[in-house]
């Protein structure tokens, strides 16, 4: 498949502005006349549909969870970036292009992270206005943070809560669009399959998690905003109910998948404690801003962190990346961590851990400045260890977090499937093989304010589609194979439990294919993949019926769908013979650890195509070119 | 750790529902509410029984999707926590626990432990925001907003929409969540415009879920895991009574 960016030239800063003017409109009257379906409720899917809503469009917006504004962007802490430069510390939008396209490895396309990076101003002023209550000075104006990989001070917060906030300012404008009739809301749906009917996506199925009833709908274009994959590493800090289920269906039709195996390992998150652990805790990136990181430069110190002098104590951050410090983006603020731990540095039960250090911030600022900027965080820390942070340093670990990987999307963030669109976290678009702390927020807004009202005006206005209604055969074929799957899921019977199964597929990736892959991990993860989903398909027990809630049947369609997921980003990981970002190649190092890119052989978008069960997905290449930030070498040092 | 659980188990909103006493056997200190649970629900499945339904899902205590009574308190025992940040070291070994859904007419149950709260939502949308369409905002710096306005307002926005409130309150009233809102959105400048109007259609919809009233009693506040405070409750009665005055 031959894969079209449709990228715009000329000037970088002109491109989205013209590109914007020669899109085609949909004439006002004729909204009205469009149903839209929108998948997920997070920032990327509530900010879509209440724009489309306040557009005109007819949009019916599904969730798996009872409420909308339950979306997994709520758990977002620490921040949102803007080039607003409200600092006069030197920020741009060309700056702010500049750090995420080197933050993600030149792994992106210049185009698009620019075109986020000038949006991003747009998105502040948006929120402010709902009413978003961002930390402000005592002036009245607006306050900022730095986050990992920058030098300014460009992210927006609130608290440690701003994923919350911005959420629950794009369901309450998403609310007001369900007043006036133009959104529809379908809570606890589950959608199951994508409806590609004449070569367009025009519906979904889904089912209804009480009633369990299959249902149809029918559309004009269908938007997925159904998040990441981290969950099939099975712990992450990703919500339970996180999954990859809506875009797997969607590859299967035709949507190609793109660098499943860029992960991000965030750095600081509360280690594991034991085996019936069930997701892992994000402590935000936030708190490097204050916190230094360090283990005791002796192997196997058992003294408490606080008898340990500093003399004794490596801030191996500060000493690797004088300029960045602690601030360091994550995939080397995780390398990093995994090498003080694997030299038997570590700190904790097991040696997984190493600390984050208040005891200097507490000296210079006081407890009730820290307590005004990350209150929650050191309440959360204490409830869930049982340690007070701000008397003895915090335990932090690396954990799966972020997926850079998902659909492969065009300039206009349509997929290889007509009509089926894919925002935020689910698309593969902007981060490259990185993702910047603060960055998520911002894309999918930026997202689903900002870009999908033009470029889904521009599709439906140049695409002459019939009308299709749920009666097509598209729709009872897809439904059937709805039906047909949950009833084998139902029919197995066999000894294990569905947990079982997801926890065993998500310790093979963590240790095959997690923050150090070799090519020897990767081939046994695929012949370790294949044979676990072989005994799920014969030895899963999964109790109850499909005609009511059954949570269990809900895990197991998802589980089903990871241990065929887990297999392609296998492969992507062992097909991309290079280090960048969150893919780090063991083989593919330099003297010091750092990644070494293959430029001349990987600059490129690896993006996978289905062809069929038994059939090995083809790998297809959009090649990357970058003409406004040089190749070079990702140096934070 | 071991543990007695009665739990109530209800098929659906027309079955009649009932207690059942299950065992939650070698639970370490530092597993979570719901990870015990979880330990649970894995014994059942093993055995081909159907796990106990319950409504979770950040498991961080932000997306406000779990809650349950335990042992008659919203969320459990502990103050400003929500179930999934509850820890098992809170409880002492061999205690046995009543787990109940979240109680009140305008929450229908849906199964064992898991409720419907779209009254919630249906309350949002009767007023619950800012009327601004998507592009017309100016330059966020163009509004200064009082620091202290700012982080009242940010006080009252941390609400969860869990139903902790309503399920604590012997009223089932739902002025805790509803003042929370008004309140985010009468403190800050942006809200302004709308204020009058907001507000009684907010009350109204509660009203019409079938909430109870406030009677002063503060539970709500005291069972809120994210310490919303009763004095947001004063000011949607104030609001309320201007709103009337003015419209």
């Amino acid at each position: 498949m031959e894969l079209k960016s449709n990228c715009p030239g000329g000037p970088i800063e002109k491109r989205w502005e013209d590109y914007k003017f020669h899109m085609k409109l949909v004439n006002p009257a004729n909204k009205r006349k469009y149903t839209i379906i929108v998948v997920g409720t997070g920032l990327a899917g509530a900010s879509a549909a209440a724009t489309l809503g306040e557009l005109g469009y007819n949009v019916l917006s599904f969730c798996y969870q009872d409420s909308p504004r339950r979306a997994h962007s709520i758990a977002a802490q620490g921040g949102i970036n803007a080039a607003k430069n409200y600092q006069n510390d030197g920020d741009s939008a060309y700056r702010l292009f500049y750090d995420t396209v080197k933050g993600g490895e030149w792994r992106a396309r210049e185009s698009n992270v620019y075109r986020l990076a000038e949006i991003s101003v747009n998105i502040i002023d948006q929120c402010a206005a709902q009413g978003v209550p961002f930390a402000r000075e005592y002036g009245g104006l607006l306050a900022n943070r730095s986050f990992g990989g920058a030098l300014v001070s460009r992210t927006f917060y609130a608290r440690g809560q701003t994923g919350q906030q911005l959420l629950l300012g794009a369901y309450q404008a998403m609310m007001r669009q369900v007043t006036a009739g133009k959104v529809k809301v379908f809570s606890r749906h589950e959608m199951l399959d994508l409806v590609v009917a004449d070569g367009a996506a025009r519906g979904i199925v889904t089912r209804d998690m009480v009633s369990g009833k299959i249902e149809r709908f029918a559309g004009d274009a269908v938007l997925l905003c159904t998040g990441g994959y981290g969950n099939l590493y099975y712990l992450s800090t990703n919500a339970k109910g996180c999954n990859v289920t809506s875009i797997w269906r969607a590859y299967k039709h035709g949507a190609c998948m793109a660098n499943p195996c860029y992960t991000q390992i965030h750095p600081t998150c509360i280690p594991v404690s034991g085996d019936y652990q069930s997701k892992l805790t994000l402590m935000s990136e936030s708190l490097r801003n204050d916190g230094r990181v360090w283990v005791p430069k002796t192997a196997g110190d058992k003294r408490a962190a606080n008898e340990i002098p500093d003399a004794e104590r490596d801030y191996y951050l500060e000493r690797k990346y004088p300029t960045y410090g602690n601030l360091a983006p994550r995939d080397i603020a995780s390398r990093a961590a995994k090498e003080q731990c694997d030299a038997g540095r570590g700190v904790g039960p097991g040696g997984k851990g190493v600390y984050l250090d208040f005891r200097d911030a507490l000296k210079a600022q006081g407890q009730k400045k820290l307590e005004e900027k990350y209150k929650e965080l050191f309440e959360m820390y204490h409830n869930i260890t049982n340690e007070d942070g701000y008397k003895q340093p915090m335990r932090i670990y690396p954990a799966v977090h972020y997926t850079m990987g998902g659909l492969w999307v065009d300039y206009n963030l349509m997929s290889s499937v007509p009509g089926c669109f894919v925002l935020g976290e689910a698309n593969f678009s902007d981060h490259g093989a990185n993702r910047l702390g603060a960055s998520a927020l911002m894309q999918g807004l930026a997202d689903g304010y900002f870009i999908i009202p033009y470029t889904l005006g521009h599709y439906l206005a140049s695409s002459k589609h019939p009308k299709v209604d749920a009666n097509h055969a598209a729709f009872k074929d897809a439904e059937d194979a709805v039906t047909g799957k949950l009833k084998k899921l139902l029919a197995i019977k066999g000894k294990r439990t569905v947990d079982s199964f997801h926890k065993e597929l998500g310790l093979l990736m963590w240790e095959h294919c997690g923050m150090a892959r070799t090519e020897k991990s990767l081939t046994e993860l695929l012949q370790k993949i294949p044979a676990l989903r072989e005994e799920f398909w014969k030895n899963l027990n999964v109790p109850g019926s499909d005609a009511d809630l059954n949570q269990a049947l809900e895990r197991a369609g998802r589980v089903a769908d990871f241990l065929e997921f887990g297999e392609l980003t296998a492969r992507d990981a062992l097909e991309r013979k290079e280090s960048c970002g969150g893919h780090f190649r063991v083989e593919y190092q330099t003297e010091e650890g750092e990644c070494k890119r293959d430029d001349d052989n990987f600059c490129h978008v690896a993006a996978w195509e289905y062809k069929g069960e038994d059939q090995k997905p083809v790998r297809n290449v959009e090649p990357l070119e970058f003409k406004y930030v040089e190749l070079g070498v990702r140096s934070y040092k | 750790m071991n543990f007695t659980l009665n739990v109530w188990r209800q098929k659906n909103a027309n079955d009649q529902g009932r207690f059942e006493t299950y065992q939650a056997k070698n639970i370490s200190p530092e597993a979570s509410f719901l990870e015990m649970l979880d330990v649970v629900n894995n014994e059942l499945e093993a055995e081909g029984k159907e796990p106990i339904a319950f409504d979770h899902d950040c498991r961080e205590g932000i997306c406000g999707a779990c809650g349950m009574m335990i042992s008659g308190r919203a969320h459990g025992p502990r103050a400003a926590t929500t179930t999934c940040q509850l820890y098992m070291r809170n409880f002492q070994d061999g205690e046995t626990l009543t787990l109940e859904p979240w109680r009140a007419k305008a929450f229908p149950l849906v199964r064992d432990l898991v409720v419907d709260r779209s009254a919630f939502d249906r309350i949002i949308q009767a007023g619950g925001f800012i009327s601004v369409n998507t592009g017309n905002a100016a330059d966020a710096n163009a509004l200064p907003v009082p620091k202290d306005n700012a982080e009242l307002a940010m006080d009252a926005a941390a609400c969860i929409g869990c139903g902790a409130c309503v399920a604590a309150c012997k009223n089932a009233s739902a002025m805790l969540f509803v003042s929370a809102k008004v309140s985010h959105l009468a403190l800050l400048p942006q809200g302004d415009a709308e204020r009058v109007r907001r507000t009684l259609n907010m009350v109204k919809t509660m009203d019409e879920a079938g909430f109870g009233n406030c009677s002063n009693t503060g539970a709500c506040e005291a069972e809120c895991p994210k310490s919303i405070s009763i004095s947001n409750i004063a000011r949607l009665n104030r609001e309320y009574a201007r709103a009337k005055l003015l419209s």
